[in-house]
């Protein structure tokens, strides 16, 4: 399996506090990679950084839609200074919007930021806007009602409607997302950035507030994204989710990695299970000892 | 005068919302009334008791008017009085996500559009049958249009406040680029009306570009005090860059409008004579008229246009969660200056219409109380419906100029009162009733730009009104 994207070095500095710290990992291709650890290990300061909200202190974030990435060309792409390249992007070099247009990274948030005045398939279009904005000739074929612009129209709602059937919410295309209840929200909200054509998805905290029911469907969803061909990057509390689903898990702690491999093994880490139980400092320097790191 | 003197909105202090309570106990009704009679008759002191006036040397003499601030303490009592008494309202229902209205509902809204479409264009003939040509004039100049350019004036800022959510408090100054274009064109360089309009409407999309450009970072307040500020400046260059604007005498004697270059003049070459019709000055306003009429409506078409298409869902997008936006690869900072350019483009085209109507443009006719006119209508009709903006065009402005005509009030009060001093404080004061009333504008919910099963309305509850 190939690399999609490589995370090296990132360190990311608020002032006096360490938020991210010399952190390295890979995404693989077809993979659902999590991200774990307990609150304030900047899990969602490395999810803001990858999507390009934030501007990292350090490091380097590539990432290849299409390829795999390589280290000599990405080498040869990082001293040339541009942002991408021969189907390599360097994240940290773009704006967010560029982000998801052309390396393909879409997210979600932690809390819910849907268009709520608007319908939930008005939702699914926006999210079509770069098609769109081509087929309308930045709104000139648009205006006069072009049929290729209709067509392309057409296509985008087919599309949006694909989706809604997917998350079980065609009967309410016409509802304003604000009025849908949590989990439902949170299923668009997922729609919604698939619809953005990503390779990489990148979902904060997907499961947060679910009912049990609720989360089972979601990991089928997450699942069933996967088998498409869309790689997911997700933060997550549940473990139930980040076991049954995740084939690679990262843990992160104090901004640091701890942890880095499959669910089966990071289950029996020590250092994970200090981190998330909490063991005097001693022991934990007892623990690293032991496991060498 | 009781309701000029009223302290606050009799609404704002709305006895509980208990339902069925019928009529409250009249003790602390009464204390409560009191109390409003009191303050009533503190802020009267002030206001209406004290009463300067200069005698015959010059000198000015206090008048106290003792009576009238009784007057404006009864007043608030009673009112409070009738309020506090009243049977609470049945606490209204909360208005579901999505209403929906019915057919007929909807069928009733179109043929009322129609209805009014068709009363607007026919306007001008309305009432030159039943004036005639010397009575009309006023009430097509006056009442067509002047509010007709607002409606434009607002509709144009309705794509910046009511779409893309940016509060844009200096947008009279897109309005006087789009004058002084067409006046230093025409004046200096002698250029068409024709030609100037899409000229106007070009430099003003340039300056709201520029604009633009530095307040892309700007959210909320601060977005709103910087276009503040460049309303402002243009303004004083207008006022200061006397080489080339005249300064505050303005620049006069601008080309009056042509029929396609045919003048409204009485001469053999002017526009009645080619139409072999009796000379008439009416003839010049009915024209304006038509035109201005013409481009609010291109106004209106285009944006409706433009908000079913992804530049239109990507401005209410960006009102409804600029984040959000971002994360889905949408360019915020396009999407603001085109929000920017084309609703100062339409700001433009109205100020060149204003030019060639006035033949006369001065610093002075664009100063802020102009932009806070606009804006208020653009949320007194409710922000993003054109509809909702055209209605408060025409209550603000139509209103403010039919309370010039309260001379009949002379009689009630005698010769000495003069109706139009009293006309902004009846303004003021119905557009804090009607905020009150509808705290989200005439029209507050939304239509939806595209559908699977039925268009429905999404009430204003759910729309966000954008953080700039």
């Amino acid at each position: 399996m190939t690399t999609l994207l490589r995370v090296e070095h990132l360190s990311m500095r608020f002032g006096g506090l360490m938020a991210v710290d010399d952190l390295s990992f890979d995404v693989r291709r077809g993979d659902i990679t999590a991200l774990i650890g307990p609150n304030g290990a900047g899990k969602t300061t490395v999810f803001n950084c990858i999507t390009g909200f934030y501007k990292p202190t350090s490091g380097r974030i590539a990432m290849s839609p299409q390829g795999a990435i390589d280290g000599a060309r990405l080498d040869a792409l990082t001293r040339s200074g541009a942002r991408g390249g021969g189907g390599l992007y360097l994240l940290e070099r773009m704006p967010d919007h560029e982000i998801t247009r052309e390396a393909r990274v879409a997210r979600t948030f932690q809390n819910i930021r849907l268009f709520a005045g608007m319908t939930a398939l008005e939702n699914l279009v926006v999210a079509q806007h770069k098609p769109l904005m081509r087929a309308s000739l930045f709104s000139l074929a648009g205006l006069v009602g072009a049929p290729s612009f209709r067509a392309a129209e057409q296509a985008a709602k087919d599309k949006a409607r694909m989706w809604l059937d997917r998350i079980g919410l065609t009967r309410r295309a016409d509802d304003p997302a604000g009025a849908l209840p949590y989990g439902d929200q949170r299923r668009l909200e997922i729609a919604r950035a698939m619809c953005a054509d990503p390779v990489l998805l990148c979902l904060d905290e997907p499961a947060a507030g679910l009912n049990p029911k609720e989360s089972a469907d979601l990991n089928a969803l997450l699942r069933s994204i996967r088998a498409d061909g869309t790689s997911l990057l997700l933060i997550e509390h549940d473990m139930s989710v980040v076991m049954e689903i995740s084939d690679h898990v990262v843990v992160l702690d104090y901004g640091r990695k701890i942890a880095d491999g499959a669910p089966a093994q990071i289950r029996s880490d020590p250092s994970v299970i200090a981190a998330y139980l909490g063991v005097p400092d001693e022991e934990v320097a007892a623990v690293e000892q032991e496991i060498g790191a | 005068m009781a309701g000029a003197t009223q302290p606050g909105p009799p609404a704002s202090g709305r006895p509980g919302n208990g339902p069925n309570a019928g009529w409250k106990p009249v003790a602390p009704a009464l204390a409560d009334a009191a109390r409003y009679g009191l303050i009533a008759g503190a802020l009267a002191f002030p206001i209406l008791a004290l009463r300067a006036e200069p005698d015959f040397s010059n000198k000015l003499v206090l008048q106290p008017r003792w009576s009238w601030m009784l007057f404006a303490a009864l007043g608030a009592f009673l009112i409070r009085l009738v309020f506090a008494l009243a049977p609470a309202r049945a606490a209204r229902p909360k208005p579901t996500a999505a209403e929906a209205p019915s057919a007929g509902a909807r069928t009733a809204t179109k043929a009322f559009a129609a209805f009014g479409l068709g009363i607007i264009v026919a306007w001008p003939f309305i009432v030159l049958l039943t004036l005639g040509p010397s009575g009309a004039l006023k009430w097509i100049d006056n009442y067509g249009i002047q509010i007709l350019i607002y409606v434009m004036l607002g509709w144009g800022l309705n794509i910046v406040v009511g779409l893309a959510g940016l509060l844009d408090l200096g947008y009279v100054a897109f309005y006087a680029v789009g004058a002084y274009a067409y006046a230093l064109l025409a004046t200096n360089y002698g250029v068409s009306f024709w030609l100037c309009l899409p000229l106007a409407g070009i430099l003003a999309a340039f300056w709201g570009i520029l604009l633009g450009f530095p307040v892309l970072r700007l959210r909320g307040d601060y977005l709103a005090i910087v276009t503040l500020a460049f309303g402002e400046i243009i303004r004083v260059v207008l006022v200061n860059f006397s080489a080339l604007t005249n300064g505050d005498a303005g620049i006069a004697s601008i080309p009056r409008v042509t029929f396609f270059g045919l003048p409204f003049v009485a001469g053999p070459k002017g526009f009645a004579a080619w139409f072999g019709i009796p000379f008439s000055p009416i003839h010049r306003v009915v024209f304006l008229y038509y035109l201005i009429l013409i481009l609010a409506l291109v106004t209106n078409l285009v944006t409706l246009r433009l908000r079913r298409l992804p530049i239109g869902r990507a401005w209410e997008a960006l009102r409804e969660d600029e984040i959000a936006c971002r994360s889905l690869g949408l360019d915020t900072t396009k999407i603001k200056l085109t929000a920017f350019s084309l609703g100062a483009m339409f700001g433009g085209f109205a100020g060149a219409f204003f030019a060639v109507r006035q033949g006369f443009v001065s610093p002075s006719s664009f100063n802020f109380v102009e932009s806070a006119t606009i804006l208020a209508i653009v949320v007194l009709g409710g922000r993003g419906s054109q509809i909702g903006v055209a209605a408060a065009a025409i209550a603000i402005v139509g209103g403010s100029e039919l309370l010039r005509e309260l001379d009949f009030l002379k009689q009630v009060f005698g010769d000495n009162f003069d109706p139009t001093q009293y006309r902004m404080l009846l303004v003021g004061l119905a557009m804090v009733v009607m905020m009150n009333w509808r705290p989200r504008g005439f029209v507050s919910s939304r239509s939806p730009t595209i559908f699977l099963g039925e268009r429905r309305a999404i009430s204003a509850d759910l729309v966000q009104e954008g953080r700039g």
